[in-house]
């Protein structure tokens, strides 16, 4: 059904419809109205049964998820920023033990200094933590990777994280379709889990494993994540066939058949990047977007793939690794150095990769000056690393404080 | 697209005010975006909401800077933040007040849009009267309907009947329906005028 609402609420109600059995809960900006919108459906009485657990930190929330998945119960939690730092160590439980919890990150900076805004540093600080991740475009597809992500999570014993934009999409009133129970009954099976706890037939998990098997049991979670390769898109046009629309997948190409200047991102900058897009392909500007909506397994060959021809690419990230630079972009670089192996006989000249780092701790991604990042692309005066509209009269005051301080 | 940008204080409901726009504005079948600024919000500061329609879908995420209306909820924020900042001479203004225009300390800012643009209701008076509580966001909403017919009371009334029950529905409806004649009846005394 159409509704206008609130991207947490749409969420939340995603989540419901997915029946999840434990929910564990512990608020933090901006993922809070997500777990708050469940907590009522619960005691409502909507959604049944479900145990909401009111936890006493993230930490406890994903041991919580970890035991109630382990024991066979379809378990979901959401977080954000400090929050999943704070959860870590137990994060890297959960996709070590492959068990296949759902989990919201409503993305946010990371401290410090506190800023509760969005950027896309959480997420990516677990991105070896052995968690598929997947990124939302805006609220509607928010709610359908959340569909797909239990379907996903559980095909593969592994588990998801749908990382969202905070405030950009959790607080954004938008029009989003909510699926009937009975559409997401009939796409989402009940949870067969692949190992349970049970007291009658006692197993340990998670056991200690020496040198003589260690490499072997990542060896095979490697594996398992490749899978996710072909089970991701698969899910993703089974959705599409049930459903009726276009969500999920590895990769989101965007009038990039003839392009030959290409915008690489994630998440909810897409949707302003198309628009600018647009506008100059009305110019006729040979330009197009490439969204990646699954960041883990990265898709390589898809990337690669979609890129094939373009002479440059701008690597648009909404996280900073300090001291290195861009993230994505590594990755990126890594397909592309495959699609030069692939077609330098045909053209032999790589294509220019630039990182533009933009919209870290909340300051919004302007039509303006991604236009302005288009233009020194396309005449190939962009930084290899460019900071999008860094205040360089801060930034020189604050070098010029430091600089007098070391004088003394 | 028409792109509104609601100016006002912690504590009225400016997001709420784009939340009941777009609902408003998605009832009539367009599309429809609220965001507000987002902060650590406290009562009394400054606070902006924003609010998209369009009858496309609408991709654009980035705050209103040429925002085609302003709604302001409180008058004192004319003289506190810049709330003109990015409008053409085009747009339309709804001010929440029961003083007269010339004496909010706006006149320059004022003076470049068209006066028939520009209206005045006192929202905070009506909401008293029908609420019990000053709290103007939706009632201005009702003016808003009348100044730019962008939206239409009736949605506007069911917006705030699908957000609120009892009561506040009913309080914020009546108040909402007087600022639309309000409003209504400023306009018709301009083309008299």
């Amino acid at each position: 059904m159409l509704r206008q609402m609130e991207g947490s609420q749409a969420v939340a109600e995603a989540v419901a419809l997915c029946r999840p059995e434990v929910i564990c809960a512990y608020p933090i900006s901006p993922q809070t109205h997500i777990v708050e919108g469940l907590s009522r459906l619960v005691k409502s009485g909507a959604l049944a049964p479900c145990e909401y657990v009111n936890v006493e930190s993230e930490f406890a929330a994903m041991s919580v998820a970890i035991g109630a998945s382990a024991a066979g119960a379809r378990a979901y939690t959401a977080t954000s920023s400090q929050g999943l730092l704070y959860m870590t160590e137990a994060v890297y439980n959960a996709g070590g033990l492959g068990l296949p919890i759902v989990m919201t990150v409503a993305n946010r900076a990371l401290g410090a200094p506190i800023n509760i805004w969005n950027d896309h540093s959480d997420a990516m600080s677990q991105r070896d933590a052995g968690w598929l991740q997947l990124y939302a475009e805006d609220n509607q597809e928010a709610v359908d990777l959340h569909i797909q992500a239990f379907r996903i999570a559980e095909e593969l014993s592994l588990p998801v994280m749908v990382c969202m934009d905070g405030f950009v999409l959790t607080h954004a009133y938008e029009r989003v379709d909510l699926p009937e129970q009975r559409q997401v009954d009939d796409f989402l099976p009940p949870f067969a889990p692949r190992q349970v706890l049970d007291p009658n037939d006692p197993v340990s998990i998670g056991a200690m494993v020496g040198p003589e098997a260690f490499t072997e049991v990542r060896y095979l979670a490697h594996r398992r994540h490749l899978r996710a390769l072909e089970v991701i898109p698969r899910v993703a046009g089974e959705f599409a066939d049930a459903f009726g629309r276009e969500s999920g997948g590895l990769v989101r190409p965007y009038r990039l058949d003839d392009a030959d200047t290409a915008i690489v991102a994630m998440g909810s900058v897409l949707g302003t990047l198309k628009d600018v897009v647009d506008e100059r392909r009305g110019h006729g500007e040979r330009v197009g977007v490439l969204g990646i909506t699954a960041f883990r397994p990265f898709p390589f060959a898809e990337v690669r793939r979609a890129l094939r021809g373009v002479r440059r690419v701008v690597v648009l990230e909404r996280t900073l690794s300090v001291g290195v630079g861009g993230v994505v972009t590594d990755h990126v670089r890594a397909a592309l150095d495959g699609a030069m192996r692939e077609t330098s006989a045909a053209n032999g000249a790589a294509p220019y990769l630039w990182t533009v780092i933009a919209g870290l701790g909340g300051r919004p991604i302007t039509t303006a000056s991604l236009h302005e990042m288009i233009d020194r692309a396309v005449t190939e005066r962009l930084e290899p690393l460019t900071f999008l509209d860094l205040r360089r009269d801060l930034v020189e005051r604050e070098a010029h404080r430091e600089r007098a301080a070391e004088r003394v | 697209m028409f792109q509104v940008r609601i100016h006002g204080r912690g504590g009225q409901g400016v997001v709420t005010a784009a939340e009941l726009l777009s609902i408003a504005a998605f009832l009539e079948g367009r599309h429809a975006q609220a965001f507000p600024t987002f902060g650590s919000e406290r009562t009394g500061a400054p606070v902006v909401a924003f609010c998209r329609i369009d009858d496309r879908p609408i991709r654009v995420r980035e705050p209103i800077a040429r925002p085609d209306a302003l709604i302001v909820q409180d008058a004192t924020l004319l003289r506190a933040v810049n709330v003109f900042d990015g409008l053409g001479p085009d747009a339309y203004v709804l001010i929440n007040t029961a003083r007269d225009l010339r004496e909010l300390g706006a006149a320059e800012a004022l003076a470049a849009l068209r006066p028939e643009r520009v209206r005045t209701v006192p929202a905070t008076a009506l909401a008293r009267e029908h609420l019990g509580r000053p709290v103007p966001n939706a009632v201005l909403l009702g003016g808003f309907a009348a100044l730019t017919g962008v939206v239409s009371l009736d949605s506007v009334c069911a917006a705030i009947r699908q957000r609120f029950s009892g009561r506040v529905a009913d309080g914020n409806v009546a108040a909402a329906e007087r600022a639309h004649a309000y409003v209504s009846a400023t306009m018709k005394e301009g083309v008299d005028a």
